[in-house]
């Protein structure tokens, strides 16, 4: 397999992993409000993802770093054309990361309340804008002869887009749901398990409606294949969730979110950007990659390291394996 | 202003911002592992508590240091675009390895050592905070060796048709002769920030709460100060390294760096001048002779060069323009960062020697508990400052001028938007994590008992949410 092809797959891998992993975490912010009814019960449902929530979030900066280093005009041309969106990204990962850190810090409930809502902002607003981001890169946008980005803020905002974004959320809110129902005990696990039957129903719509526009958009089998296997898999994950099973459910919500993510970079290939304006302004697997030197490192490095961080960032999961009950608190 | 001034003054504010918390991180989680084998192995309770309550404060100051950092890697893309175009083959390398083996590493052992307290066995749970502290320093070196390799590029070839710089050697990047000098003086500028912020807190503890966790707060006094002093000497020696090499590759910045206009030999340094800078007159100014010379070269009767030879020789080398960076700035900044840095030495010395001998601290020595964290922590920024501004006009030393990085498609009302949301944001932040951290250095040493969490409810973790 040429070197390219390898770095485009790891990429691929590198976003499926961040989003499997910190969509249950946006998915538990999201709901921090709504299913944790007092300080006891939100303190247990942000102990959920308290471990691992930084870890996850490493995902996106490799994801970055590693297009950046494998595909310069690649991270170029999306990072300085989704200048808006990425700031609301930004803004969002800053206070919401401050926020999860800091709400326990004081033990005053005033102060862990504020900082819930910002949790649940900062949750929320990433969920949306890294499907409308997805969403506009699959379906192409107005590239230049140079690759450089001449369009303009309203247009990321279309119709495909907006459904893009709501259906990752709605995604997201599910496995945040039914990876609370895993994580949690009596009144709260219950009160997660119904919340994601709910929830799933919308969601199975929106998921469904914006992967057949996709197909129709930029489709092939293999892409069609694989977005087929993704609403199979939610759909098995929800009726795993009404069986009470949650491990399965959760692998379900899991696989969804890794296929539906893998479909859009299959129909996507070989362009990694592709130019709405013209199809030779593309940016492809070919024209933004580094040189063979460069991937050759960098296949080494990660061919050595990524089992590594897969075997301690799973051993984290087992170490806290147990599941989180709600404790009452002695807080002012 | 346009887009390139907006682009300059939010990376300069983003990254000074995001080095205000990484200095601490660095130190603070290595003080905290020290402190916590201490207790490992001597099973004393005050090392315990000691562990306890600055490894809240690292919590604290780690949350920032992480949030702003993201903002750094998506800036390069958003604010750069051409920059990253032109250098991502050779900078995306260390970045790319950064994040695989630094960040990983240090965020998912922050999660067990934060939350493992009861979950692990203590020996393992004392790995994890070591683990932190290989992550924190994989990953300065790797950022450190991608900043120097824009002071310094190596192990590369210029792509003339696709116009980039090509990695044709990564071994050459990673042991780049500027990173070799950097990365030593900027560990050791960061623990200077750590033991005088350690031994700050300990000093306003002694003095505003007598006769509470005396012996404890003595201990870190102690350790913070001493630590001040080892590292004060590390910068000044790797400082001295750090000029010779960069008189050799970037000459311009130390003539810049002096204000030194016409070639000297023997060149002196001086300690502070009035008047301009500018090379027309000066009214008045304190030197020391030879002394530039051999902070330059380590010879005492050395050449150095002066800005308008070297201007002249650049314009030969690469076309008419100015290759002055701003001459005030570098001049100054490079006196604060030694003299404000080296301050917080001289009153950690003065804390060790008011302190002997079970001696308590007077009100004198109180009045420094806030000077002597923060004089270091400036004189960190000052060094970057100087670093940075002292490279230009050049964004890659000598191959892409700061003015051919931006990003062209990018709108002055996009920067100004950015800009401005990062600005008010970090601001409110700033106060929200200063008040944070008053309130749980006031708070004190936790209790006594490590309590057993599992089996006591009603009693929030210290470290949990
Ligand atoms: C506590 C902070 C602190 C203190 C006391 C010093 N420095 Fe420093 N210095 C830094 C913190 C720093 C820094 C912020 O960490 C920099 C910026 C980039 C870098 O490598 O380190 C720096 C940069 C820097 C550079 C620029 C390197 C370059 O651009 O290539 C030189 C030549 C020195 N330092 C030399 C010194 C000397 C001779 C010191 C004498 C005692 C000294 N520094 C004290
Ligand atoms: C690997 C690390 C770093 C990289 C890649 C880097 C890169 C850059 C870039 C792209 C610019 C913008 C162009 C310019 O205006 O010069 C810049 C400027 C600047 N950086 Fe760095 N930087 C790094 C570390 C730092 C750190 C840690 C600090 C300070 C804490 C710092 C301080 C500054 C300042 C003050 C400027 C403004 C200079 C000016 O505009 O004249 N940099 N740097
Ligand atoms: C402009 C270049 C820089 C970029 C792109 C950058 C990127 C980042 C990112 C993405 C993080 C968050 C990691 C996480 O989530 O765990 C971070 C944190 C960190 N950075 Fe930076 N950084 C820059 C400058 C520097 C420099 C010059 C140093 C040190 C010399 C440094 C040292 C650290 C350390 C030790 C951390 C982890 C501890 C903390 O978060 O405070 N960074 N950086």
């Amino acid at each position: 397999m040429e070197l390219t092809t390898v770095w485009f797959l790891l990429i691929a891998v590198l976003w499926i992993g961040y989003f499997v992993l910190e969509g249950f975490d946006f998915g538990v912010g999201i709901l921090l409000r709504v299913l944790g009814r007092n300080e006891p019960e939100r303190r247990a449902v942000v102990t959920t993802i308290g471990p691992v929530w930084d870890g996850n979030e490493v995902w996106l900066i490799t994801a970055a770093g590693a297009t950046f280093a494998a595909f310069p005009e690649w991270y170029a041309s999306l990072f300085s054309g989704f200048y808006l969106p990425l700031l609301a990204i930004l803004f969002a990962l800053i206070i919401r990361g401050v926020g999860l850190e800091f709400r326990g810090k004081r033990d005053d409930l005033e102060w862990r309340d504020r900082w819930d809502t910002v949790i649940a902002i900062g949750s929320l607003i990433p969920a949306f804008v890294w499907g409308l981001v997805f969403a506009n890169q699959v379906r192409g946008v107005p590239l230049d002869a140079d690759f450089e980005y001449v369009g303009s803020l309203a247009g990321q905002f279309n119709l495909y887009a907006v459904l893009g974004g709501v259906a990752l959320t709605a995604l997201f809110v599910t496995h945040g749901a039914i990876f609370l129902a895993l994580r949690t005990t009596d009144d709260l696990r219950l009160r997660a398990n119904r919340l994601a039957a709910r929830t799933g129903v919308v969601t199975v719509l929106l998921v469904a409606g914006w992967l057949l526009w996709t197909f129709d958009l930029r489709g092939s089998t293999a892409s069609g294949v694989v977005a087929g296997a993704a609403l199979v898999a939610l759909l098995g994950g929800l009726a795993a969730n009404r069986a009470g099973r949650e491990g399965w459910a959760f692998g379900g919500t899991a696989a969804a979110i890794g296929l539906a993510v893998a479909s859009l970079f299959v129909a996507m290939w070989p362009a990694v950007l592709p130019s709405t304006v013209n199809p030779a302004w593309s940016l492809t697997v070919t024209n933004a990659a580094s040189t063979p030197y460069t991937l050759k490192i960098l296949t080494v490095v990660g061919a050595i390291f990524t089992p590594l961080v897969l075997a301690y960032q799973g051993w984290t999961y087992w170490v806290f394996r147990k599941r989180v009950s709600v404790e009452p608190v002695a807080v002012a | 202003m346009d887009t390139l001034d907006l682009a300059r003054w939010q990376f300069a504010i983003t990254t000074v911002y995001h080095f205000f918390f990484v200095p601490v991180t660095l130190s603070l989680v290595a003080l905290v592992a020290g402190l916590q084998t201490a207790w490992y192995r001597t099973g004393k309770e005050k090392y315990l508590r000691l562990t306890k309550f600055y490894g809240k404060l690292f919590l604290i100051n780690i949350a920032m240091g992480v949030v702003t950092g993201l903002v750094q890697e998506f800036q390069f893309g958003m604010n750069w675009s051409d920059y990253s175009r032109f250098v991502g083959d050779v900078f995306g390398a260390p970045l790319a390895l950064e994040g695989l083996l630094a960040f990983f590493l240090e965020s998912t052992f922050i999660g067990l050592w934060m939350f493992g307290w009861d979950r692990l066995p203590k020996a393992v749970h004392l790995a994890c905070i070591w683990m932190v502290v290989l992550g924190t320093q994989l990953s300065a070196y790797f950022i450190l060796a991608a900043n120097s390799w824009m002071q310094n590029p190596v192990g590369f070839r210029y792509n003339a048709e696709r116009g980039r710089a090509e990695l044709t050697d990564i071994g050459a990047v990673l042991t780049n002769k500027v990173v070799l000098v950097t990365y030593p003086h900027t560990i050791f500028a960061a623990f200077m920030v750590g033991g005088a912020f350690v031994a700050g807190v300990a000093i306003w503890h002694l003095v505003r709460r007598p006769g509470a966790d005396v012996g404890a707060f003595r201990t870190a006094l102690r350790l913070g100060a001493v630590t001040v002093l080892i590292a004060g000497a590390g910068v000044a020696l790797s400082g001295d390294q750090q000029g010779k090499v960069m008189t050799e590759v970037q000459p311009m910045k130390m003539a810049a760096a002096e204000a030194l206009y016409e070639s000297e030999q023997p060149a002196s340094f001086s300690i502070f001048t009035v008047g301009t800078l500018d090379g027309s007159r000066e009214v008045f100014s304190l030197k020391v002779p030879y002394l530039l010379s051999f902070l330059g070269t380590g010879d005492f009767n050395s050449e150095v060069k002066g800005i308008n030879p070297l201007q002249e020789s650049y314009e030969k080398l690469y076309g008419p323009g100015s290759y002055k960076p701003n001459i005030p700035l570098t001049y100054w900044t490079f006196r604060l960062m030694i003299g404000v840095g080296m301050a917080s030495v001289a009153i950690a010395a003065w804390a060790l020697w008011a302190t002997r001998r079970g001696r308590a601290p007077d009100k004198w020595l109180a009045l420094m508990a806030l000077p002597l964290p923060l004089l270091p922590l400036v004189a960190n920024c000052f060094g970057w400052i100087f670093t940075e501004t002292g490279r230009q006009p050049w964004l890659v030393f000598g191959l892409l001028p700061t003015a051919s990085g931006v990003s062209p498609g990018t709108t002055s009302a996009e920067v100004i938007t950015s800009l401005a949301v990062f600005t008010l944001l970090y601001g409110v932040l700033a106060v929200v994590e200063v008040k944070l951290m008053f309130r749980s250095i006031r708070a004190g040493l936790p209790p006594d008992q490590p309590e057993p969490v599992e089996d006591e409810p009603g009693k929030p973790l210290s470290f949990a949410y």
